[in-house]
């Protein structure tokens, strides 16, 4: 008998049981849907967390001042809490690292910005120009500030997307002067938004000026918070790591055995460990997932299994009319596979709906790859095969005579 | 149709096997039929009629002996091969119809001709063909629970029709059914009998459904006791109630015995 003969016969008798089929297949559904919208969320976090590091520049050298590790018996010095890295650091960089084609500083500080009767608090960031070249940031209107604004410490700010919504609602803000801590600036340029960091900072809630600005009218600091380097390549930034530290170490007269006051990483660093932690993530809730799946199959058997018994007079009657044991084997298997398959395509449709869901409801970006329906289908069909055979086989190995009698 | 008999039997046995114990059901039963006869086995239960039917109807091979059908020996058979035999030269009627539910009188009718993989078209031809025979064409679309149990039996009998058997075999055909309906079903094996030359093999214990056939066998202890040719009705009631007050006999000597 043929196949597709094979096919009819076990649709009919799926047809025939509808309410069975469909609660046979219920575990297949879930498992797969499971499956499929765990991984799209995985894929969309593994997704956002690389589009995040491509938007900081992929041969970025990130020199920040505090050191890497906790002194033992000592006082740790944290994130810009220690005050020795300067513009002068920087410059040196920039002549005695030929790995590194520029720099960019960075000096935090923070405060209350009004226009109007507008205001809002923020953190301010001075810098150069070379910054936004460095991150990779485009201007969404007007200009950045250049090297004389710098050298002249003029008041200009650029603002973030964010802070310009807030301050200009329905205004133009570029030639506005805006007053931050009591001091008036012009503003500039409006940045294009880059959104939040993978940790949830709003990169757009950001005021720029120039770094001379800032040290000298706003924080009356000498220091910088951080370096934003740049090497030629994304394979050179790990030997310009370490050219940094050494410059770095002879200009602070740190000795041998004496613990760095600053800390280089590389954009490099930073992917790959980023993309470990996705990836680990997505490997996590796809296992966790899988094992609904294997639940579903485990399902699928047991269901078979009983139907088994409660048709053995059709199996029975299927015999006497000239059904070989391969026709039954198949039949039963057959059934099995179109259960899975059936509940395999549903599962998928479930999952993308849920993933829909997802992201509409919680804002998690979502990303349902094609490798993982392409498998959720064909362990579906496996979980058919694996966990129909021995239902068939059992039903393929009944004695015609037995069944027949069967009450 | 070729000639000679349908069905040879030369010395068959069977012994079942119950763990340790060996059960003999048939020990050497002879057996030839001619074709169009219509014949009825009698016996108690544990007579050796059913295995002998099982046998006939190629579900089971005996342990000895040989059987011929149409001049094949069909008891050294694989299974696969059985089933094929099944399919196309035996035709089941049983006690309890044994239709698969939740399908229509049609799709049951056609189930034997979906293992001899006949195209669509043909089955569904065969199908309204046999139906018209016994009269259900208009209830082609009836599920079995639609049905009365005499209608479901001649659904039975349509669906071991379609392939066009050698053999029918039917075993205790009207058991669960009221003595009207019975006449009903008796009287359509009889015309498929009359009209098609179709041989007619039933298991029975009423004697008047047994006065059906035309040959009247009795079984006892796996052999066959009596073995009479009847010419009509009336002498094959006569028959049965000889070989009945006989087995009583033989069962009261035994007793005293």
């Amino acid at each position: 008998m043929d196949l597709g003969m094979v096919i009819r016969i076990a649709l009919r008798a799926l047809a025939r049981n509808k309410m069975r089929s469909t609660l046979t297949m219920l575990g297949i559904v879930i498992g797969v849907s499971a499956v499929i919208a765990m991984v799209a969320v995985g894929q969309g976090a593994e997704n956002q967390v690389q589009e995040q590091i491509k938007s900081f520049g992929t041969n970025t050298v990130f020199v920040s001042s505090g050191s890497p590790s906790r002194r033992r018996g000592g006082v740790r010095h944290g994130f810009g809490s220690v005050k020795t890295l300067k513009i002068a650091d920087m410059e040196a960089i920039e002549r005695e690292v030929p790995l590194i084609t520029q720099c960019a500083p960075g000096a935090n500080s923070s405060g209350q910005v009004i226009f109007r009767n507008q205001n809002w608090f923020t953190r301010l960031m001075g810098t150069t120009e070379n910054y936004f070249i460095v991150r990779n940031w485009p201007l969404l209107a007007g200009s950045l500030f250049g090297d004389e604004a710098v050298r002249s410490a003029q008041n200009v700010a650029v603002l973030g997307t964010t802070v310009a919504d807030i301050l200009f609602p329905d205004e133009d803000p570029i030639g506005q002067t805006i007053r931050i801590k009591e001091q008036p600036f012009q503003v500039i340029g409006v940045l294009a938004p880059k959104g939040q960091t993978s940790w949830g900072n709003d990169q757009d809630d950001r005021i720029f000026m120039p770094y001379t600005t800032l040290q000298k009218k706003i924080s009356g600091q000498d220091w910088v918070n951080f370096l934003s380097c740049t090497a030629v390549s994304r394979e050179a930034s790990l030997a310009a790591q370490t050219q940094i530290e050494a410059v770095l170490r002879e200009r602070h007269r740190i000795g041998p055995g004496a613990e760095d006051d600053f800390q280089v990483r590389t954009q490099f660093e930073f992917a790959e460990l980023a993309e470990q932690t996705s990836q680990v993530m997505t490997m996590l809730l796809g296992s966790i997932a899988s094992i609904s799946l294997l639940v579903g199959g485990i399902g699928i058997m047991n269901i078979m299994l009983v139907s088994v018994t409660e048709r053995t007079r059709e199996i029975g009657v299927r015999m006497a009319v000239g059904a070989t044991e391969m026709d039954i084997r198949r039949q039963f298997l057959v059934e099995a596979v179109t259960l899975a398959l059936l509940g395999g395509t549903l599962g998928i449709m479930l999952g993308a709906g849920a993933s829909g869901l997802i992201s509409g409801f919680l804002g998690w970006p979502v990303l349902i790859s094609t490798r993982a329906v392409v498998v959720a289908v064909l362990f579906s069909a496996t979980i058919g095969i694996f966990f129909g055979y021995y239902p068939a086989h059992k039903a393929a190995r009944l004695d015609p005579i037995e069944a027949l009698r069967y009450e | 149709m070729q000639n000679g008999p349908v069905i040879q039997l030369e010395e068959v046995h069977k012994v079942y096997h119950m763990g340790e114990v060996e059960i003999p059901a048939l020990q050497g039963v002879s057996l030839s039929v001619q074709p169009g006869e219509m014949i009825a086995i009698m016996g108690a239960s544990g007579s050796g009629k059913s295995t002998l039917m099982n046998l006939l109807g190629c579900l089971d091979h005996p342990t000895a002996g040989r059987y011929l059908l149409e001049g094949r020996d069909v008891a050294s058979l694989s299974s696969v091969e059985r089933a094929h035999i099944r399919n196309r030269k035996i035709g089941f009627v049983f006690q309890q119809f044994n239709l698969l539910a939740r399908t229509s009188a049609l799709e049951n009718v056609e189930l034997p001709t979906l293992y001899a993989a006949l195209p669509a078209e043909e089955r569904h031809q065969r199908a309204q063909a046999v139906l018209r025979l016994v009269g259900l064409e208009e209830r082609a679309h009836h599920q079995p629970s639609q049905l009365s149990g005499g209608q479901q039996q001649r659904v039975a009998i349509a669906r071991a029709l379609i392939n066009n058997p050698s053999i029918l075999l039917a075993d205790e055909p009207t058991g669960n059914l009221d003595s009207r309906t019975s006449v009903e079903i008796m009287n359509l094996l009889e015309r498929l009998n009359h009209e098609r030359k179709l041989l007619v093999v039933l298991v029975t214990h009423e004697p008047n459904i047994a006065a059906y056939a035309r040959r009247i066998l009795f079984m006892r202890d796996g052999l066959i006791l009596h073995d009479y040719p009847v010419r009509d009705r009336h002498q094959a009631l006569e028959a049965v109630h000889q070989i009945m007050t006989e087995a009583a006999e033989v069962e009261v000597a035994e007793a005293r015995e």
